[in-house]
């Protein structure tokens, strides 16, 4: 973690202003932790963190947003953004409930879970593909892109799912979404796995390194002689793919595919990066920081129902958290020039 | 006479009706600083971008290291060791120094059988490359935004000649810097010469040249107009044969 922060430093002040940057997140998480914990006690005399109920289902809230953010935290770095995440999750759900439904028959529920994933996935690597290509060779600007692809997988998920939600029986998908090992719940393991593997990939593999790279200088990293379209597209693929897996545990969660399944959770899976200390810049972040920040929403969203906060309220407080972030994230560039001797 | 490191022979380049380059013979020795001199529009830039890759000449001949050359591309040209530093645009920001020096050729290790980036040898071996051409940064970790623009400029020479590069082109390298910025170029640019590397250096500023240079080409209109060796030459002479009379 300490190298992966090191690697995002702001001028001067380099790497203390990156720890200043995660410490402001984690500060913000225990404020609003203890803004919850004072809340509930005075108002219903009732704990609000140490629940072991609580805290679980804030870990289970703040898995799907973070699913979404782990790819998009990538294409943030990268100095992109991923639009279509929240649609390329909701057809992944819709798709993979589909083939196991049509497969449960023949294949049994693992044969048809795996069936299911593997459709999943690539049918997620389409609108990868096509935005990584769309913004690497054609050189569409991310937003406009990415944006199209949205209400492309939109429609297509829609039309897969015959304008309803799927509803799928398999017993090993709904363990997935709803099963425990020990006190754990499984989609938590599951988001841990992937956080940490694309942990690894980003702050210790060459890939990481070039995402920073085209995120601070796309000209530099041509020049170095990046592959700089390829690493592009591979991103976008890596964004969809990690849609991907939350639509499948989405679908094991409520046993049923839904088009709409990630439409709320493209707005967290932003807010999540960006408050975790990424640029939208690009050249700054890291998954720490995104975890950080997935809590953080998680926190809002679950505080604000525990203490009867009408839940609409969530998107106001979360889209508020976001500006926030970038306003502080453009008065710090702002501030930070260079150093001349 | 030794083989030149690179020599361009009878070039010819013409835009539409302007002849860019007409007939101009170029030739760099190892170890040697050759200011190319010329006002605006001389054709300094289509004789750097035919050099160093971005796009061939219309006749002529370019050789290096005794060969005959063809050059694809720009990359070609840097796999060659043709190197080109230009202002600002050779270092990714928010990288540190270790991380720039190696873009794109990052060392791997292993930890339990899993390749990680090896941080600290980029970091070892940036200090050492910098620390050989005597360019001394008192930290490497930090990212590249937060050194002078001098120090950056050092970095990528540093970064051009760790990977071999034998031939440095310089567009104005002094252009946006302060003095002792200038000083500390000027001076990195004299030890490369040591350690016979041939430098193109382009500049308007006639201090620069006769402070680094030891031979001055001048351009005019497209032709190479004259060719001094620095000691011989003095500054009157050069602007008369930049402007023309």
């Amino acid at each position: 973690m300490s190298v992966a922060m090191a690697e995002v430093a702001k001028p001067r002040h380099a790497a203390w202003s990156a720890w200043l940057a995660a410490g402001r997140a984690w500060l913000f998480l225990g404020a609003l932790v203890i803004g919850f914990e004072l809340w509930s006690r005075l108002s219903f005399g009732a704990t609000f963190i140490f629940n072991a109920s609580n805290v679980r289902s804030i870990a289970v809230f703040a898995t799907a947003p973070l699913l979404l953010a782990i790819g998009q935290t990538f294409v943030i770095i990268s100095g992109g953004i991923d639009l279509s995440v929240g649609f390329t999750m909701g057809l992944a759900a819709v798709v993979a409930s589909q083939v196991m439904n049509g497969t449960s028959g023949t294949l049994g529920d693992f044969g048809s879970l795996l069936a299911g994933v593997a459709a999943a996935g690539l049918v997620a690597v389409v609108p990868g593909v096509v935005n990584g290509l769309l913004i690497a060779r054609l050189r569409v600007p991310p937003f406009i892109g990415t944006l199209g692809m949205y209400g492309v997988a939109r429609g297509v998920a829609y039309l897969v799912a015959g304008g309803t939600t799927v509803p799928v029986d398999n017993r090993i998908l709904s363990f997935l979404g709803n099963g425990t090992i020990g006190a754990v719940p499984v989609v938590v393991l599951v988001t841990a796995l992937a956080m940490l593997g694309l942990h690894y990939l980003l702050s210790q593999t060459r890939f990481g390194q070039y995402v920073y790279a085209i995120g601070g200088s796309r000209q530099a990293s041509l020049r170095a002689g990046i592959d700089v379209g390829g690493v592009t597209v591979r991103l976008y693929i890596l964004s969809a793919l990690s849609a991907a897996v939350g639509g499948v545990l989405y679908a094991g969660r409520f046993s049923a595919g839904a088009a709409q399944a990630g439409e709320p959770l493209l707005l967290d899976s932003i807010a999540a990066v960006v408050i975790g200390g990424a640029s939208l810049f690009g050249g700054s972040g890291t998954l720490v920081g995104t975890l950080i920040g997935a809590l953080i929403v998680a926190v809002i969203q679950y505080g604000l129902v525990f203490i009867n906060v009408e839940p609409f309220w969530q998107f106001v407080a979360v889209g508020v958290v976001i500006i926030i972030s970038v306003l502080v994230d453009q008065s710090q560039r702002k501030s930070g020039g260079r150093v001349d001797d | 006479m030794t083989e030149p490191l690179l020599e361009a022979r009878n070039i010819y380049k013409r835009f539409g009706g302007v002849h860019a380059l007409e007939n101009v013979t170029f030739r760099l020795d190892a170890g040697e600083v050759v200011a190319l001199a010329g006002d605006n529009g001389a054709g300094k830039s289509t004789l750097i971008k035919i050099i160093s890759g971005v796009f061939p000449p219309d006749e002529g001949e370019l050789r290096y290291q005794g060969e005959p050359v063809a050059l694809g591309n720009p990359q070609d040209a840097r796999r060659r060791g043709i190197e080109t530093i230009y202002q600002d645009l050779a270092l990714a920001d928010n990288l540190d120094v270790g991380a720039n020096i190696f873009l794109g050729r990052e060392p791997m290790r292993r930890v339990f059988g899993v390749p990680v980036m090896d941080r600290r040898r980029m970091r070892a071996e940036a200090a050492h490359a910098l620390e050989a051409l005597d360019i001394g940064l008192d930290r490497l970790d930090r990212p590249v935004r937060a050194l002078s623009g001098g120090q950056r400029q050092c970095i990528a020479i540093g970064r051009a000649i760790h990977w071999n590069a034998r031939v440095l082109i310089m567009d104005e390298p002094t252009a946006a810097l302060g003095v002792p910025e200038q000083r500390r170029v000027i001076a990195l640019i004299r030890s490369l010469k040591l350690s016979g590397v041939g430098v193109i250096f382009i500049s308007h500023n006639l201090a620069d040249i006769f402070d680094v240079s030891d031979r001055i080409v001048v351009l005019r209109r497209g032709v190479n107009v004259g060719e001094r060796p620095t000691r011989e030459a003095n500054a009157d002479e050069i602007v008369r044969l930049m402007v023309g009379g």
